[in-house]
């Protein structure tokens, strides 16, 4: 299989895929841009390799290697995180206090081959194929840390907050007051100025200062060379003996600038996608799997999105949300239907195109075709408009096909909902 | 009068030999678009659809006196080919190229900031003035020369927009797609205060999309600063609220940009938001009757 920045690009369509992809339910998908997620162990050999202490751990993706990861860490006690790409894994019973090599294996093979289900993933969770057993530390404080890009200020914005640990966005809506911001100009870069506002706005004292300045700097060079979106430290912990340490981090890499963050691309881990979505990822189409009964297909972002909320002011429930492309073709208009009749629960299947530099005319063709060979057995009701729309519509009604077209857009989509309501 | 390109506008096209470029150069000849030359480096001297190609941006001004460009270039090489065009003179530029990474949009802002170029996009199906200048991949023969002027995040969606008001026979003034990527040209704001001073346009209409905030500062300008009638739509009303990963990019936003919040918002500033996507052209017409003053506005 060829590396992920080598095969088809489909998450690059742009803010409205970026957002809808946010909002419907994707985990590894988020921060604005869309984004190539690391597991948490890949982060933390991020800001290893540029000078950033972590926790010392090691990987493991067999629980015979539990003993051999104790005795190399030593202590009495080991944390088995589960490596996935959801945040909330701690109350998902994803990371595991264990006080014995017995206590450790048994957790590693609870959890390793295993799905973890967190309140922020799918339904049937994610595939856990790796653990990163770590070393237990005397915490005395748990601090926020993040960067991404503050899409108002056009900059690298900083995130930090003395409310460690815990949702950062309840604090923000709770208490507002704990959050502390900078923002970065790019000719300048980082300031110190910046970092001792922050750290001392944490409260931190003394050579922590000093230190935090460093780390903060360090993550700052780290989501430039790297081409983050996201690097987020929660918790950034101060331990008892006063080091800084980040107990958890993530970080998501922006898909746009994955063919130049070739070692960060080959560590992208499929398997925490979606397979259907990976399916159509391959195919050029953006889909994303919901609960309703109406599949739709629909090309550009916003309009997909459109067409699902017109399906509900109709009465229906999409099925899913599925982007074609500027370009779609016969081939991925073929695709598109193999993917939404996948899913068992469609009722009737929506069609909604607008032909800019598409023919309307050559997507008829492809809905024939695909009615054809891909054997639908629901009813598809189809709108065409824009370029050759006439010519569209004429093709599809001389098909032959039990093919609904409809004149515009509203009697579209209630007809969907009436022959999914059949 | 139009906002930002008409029948005068001379252009030229960077990444003019590539694929893209050829194809919507020509589309945009066809139309009446003044194309005036392009740009691919090592390729000077030669012509191309009968215009010259030039190796520099530099050069194309210099010859043919280009005031606008528009971009078929690769990602990697589109930041380059922006701040090009901006350091050559030529003040409105479309980015059509979708893919760019975000911290070469960052520089690129920074950098614009010191030139009077207008940047339109990246990632965006770009501008048009009907019956005069398409700068772009929209259908030209979905619009008409008219009175409605739209600026729009999304694609397809603002050619349903388009396509309804021609439909009407109100026809646009001038629209813009201004893109969708996090740090980008135009905003709403820039273009809502074109329209405003464009005599031509009579109304504008506004197409947004769930995420990020600037729905909700549109809102707040047109509040305090435009008296024109504004109509609005916003696409992900029924978008199931997402579980994500990590919640910083909300925070640093403002907020969680549901299009019940935008919409909101837009209601409250005197905007006409349709309900539907088929429902924006009955929406421009709603706004037109009712009219708008400031005084209603206040």
């Amino acid at each position: 299989m060829p590396p992920f920045w080598k095969r088809p690009r489909c998450y690059r369509k742009g803010a409205a895929v970026a957002t809808a992809r946010r909002f419907l339910q994707n985990p590894t998908f988020d921060q604005g841009g869309t984004t190539m997620n690391l597991h948490e162990y890949q982060a933390k050999a991020v800001l290893r390799e540029h000078g950033i202490a972590t926790p010392r751990g090691v990987v493991i993706e067999d629980a015979a290697r539990c003993a051999d990861a104790a005795r190399d860490l030593g202590g009495a006690a080991w944390v088995a995180k589960a490596q996935v790409h959801a945040g909330g894994r701690g109350k998902a019973g994803g990371v595991k206090l264990c006080r014995s090599v017995d206590e450790l294996t048994a957790a590693a093979r609870d959890l390793l081959g295993g799905r973890l289900v967190t309140h922020q993933n799918a339904p049937d969770g994610q595939p856990v194929n790796a653990l990163l057993i770590e070393e237990t530390l005397p915490i005395a404080r748990e601090l926020y840390l993040s960067l991404t890009v503050d899409r108002a200020a056009e900059r690298v914005g900083i995130v930090a907050s003395a409310a460690g640990g815990m949702d950062i966005e309840t604090v923000a809506a709770e208490t507002p007051d704990r959050i502390l911001r900078e923002t970065v100009h790019p000719v300048a870069g980082l300031m110190d100025y910046q970092g001792r506002n922050l750290a001392f706005g944490l409260g931190l004292a003394g050579e922590q200062v000093g230190t935090f300045v460093k780390l903060l700097k360090g993550c700052y060079l780290i989501f430039l060379e790297r081409d983050l979106a996201l690097l987020e430290i929660n918790p950034l912990v101060v331990t008892e003996d006063g080091r800084l340490l980040p107990l958890d981090c993530k970080m998501g890499v922006d898909d746009n600038a994955l063919y130049r963050q070739k070692a960060l691309a080959e560590q992208a881990d499929l398997t925490q996608i979606d397979a259907k979505e990976a399916e159509a990822h391959a195919h050029h189409v953006n889909y994303i799997a919901l609960s309703g009964n109406i599949g739709c297909m629909v090309n550009g972002a916003g309009l997909a999105m459109a067409t699902m909320d017109l399906i509900k002011l109709c009465g229906g429930q999409p099925a899913n949300f599925l982007d074609v492309g500027g370009g779609a073709t016969a081939d991925s208009v073929a695709e598109a239907f193999r993917i939404i009749l996948a899913d068992a629960n469609v009722r009737a299947v929506l069609i909604n195109i607008f032909g800019g530099i598409v023919r309307c005319d050559l997507i008829a063709e492809g809905i024939i075709q695909a009615v054809r060979a891909v054997g639908v057995k629901v009813p598809v009701v189809v709108r065409l408009e824009g370029t050759n729309a006439e010519q569209g519509r004429a093709l599809l009604a001389n098909s032959g096909l039990a093919i609904i077209a409809a004149n515009d857009l509203t009697e579209a989509a209630r007809r969907a909902v009436e022959e999914a309501a059949k | 009068m139009s906002i930002l390109v008409n029948k005068d506008t001379r252009v030229i096209c960077q990444g003019f030999t590539g694929k893209q470029g050829t194809f919507h150069s020509e589309q945009a000849m066809a139309y009446g678009t003044k194309m005036v030359g392009g740009v691919t480096p090592g390729k000077g001297g030669q012509t191309h659809l009968g215009l010259p190609v030039f190796n520099t941006v530099r050069d194309a001004v210099r010859e043919t006196g280009a005031g606008a460009s528009m971009l078929y270039v690769p990602a990697a090489y589109a930041a380059d080919g922006i701040l090009e065009a901006a350091a050559a003179g030529i003040r409105v530029i479309a980015c059509i190229t979708e893919g760019i990474p975000v911290r070469d949009m960052i520089n690129v802002k920074a950098a614009l900031r010191d030139t009077g170029a207008r940047l339109i996009g990246p990632n965006c199906p770009g501008l048009i003035t009907p019956g005069e200048c398409k700068i772009g991949i929209m259908p030209g023969f979905i619009h008409q020369p008219g009175k409605v002027g739209i600026v729009s995040r999304s694609g397809t969606l603002t050619y349903e927009a388009v396509w309804q008001t021609t439909q009407l026979g109100l026809g646009q003034s001038t629209c813009v797609g201004i893109g969708g990527d996090p740090i980008k040209g135009l905003d709403f704001i820039d273009c809502l205060e074109l329209f405003q001073a464009d005599p031509r346009t009579e109304a504008i209409v506004l197409v947004g999309e769930i995420g990020g905030a600037a729905e909700e500062a549109a809102a707040e300008y047109i509040r305090a600063h435009v008296t024109k009638p504004v109509a609005g739509y916003i696409a992900g009303l029924t978008a199931p609220k997402g579980k994500r990963m990590g919640h910083a990019g909300a925070i640093i936003a403002g907020g969680q940009g549901s299009a019940a919040e935008k919409i909101a918002a837009l209601t409250a500033a005197g905007v006409v938001v349709a309900d539907s996507p088929a429902g924006i052209g009955a929406a421009v017409a709603e706004a037109l009757r009712r009219g708008r003053s400031r005084d209603r506005a206040a």
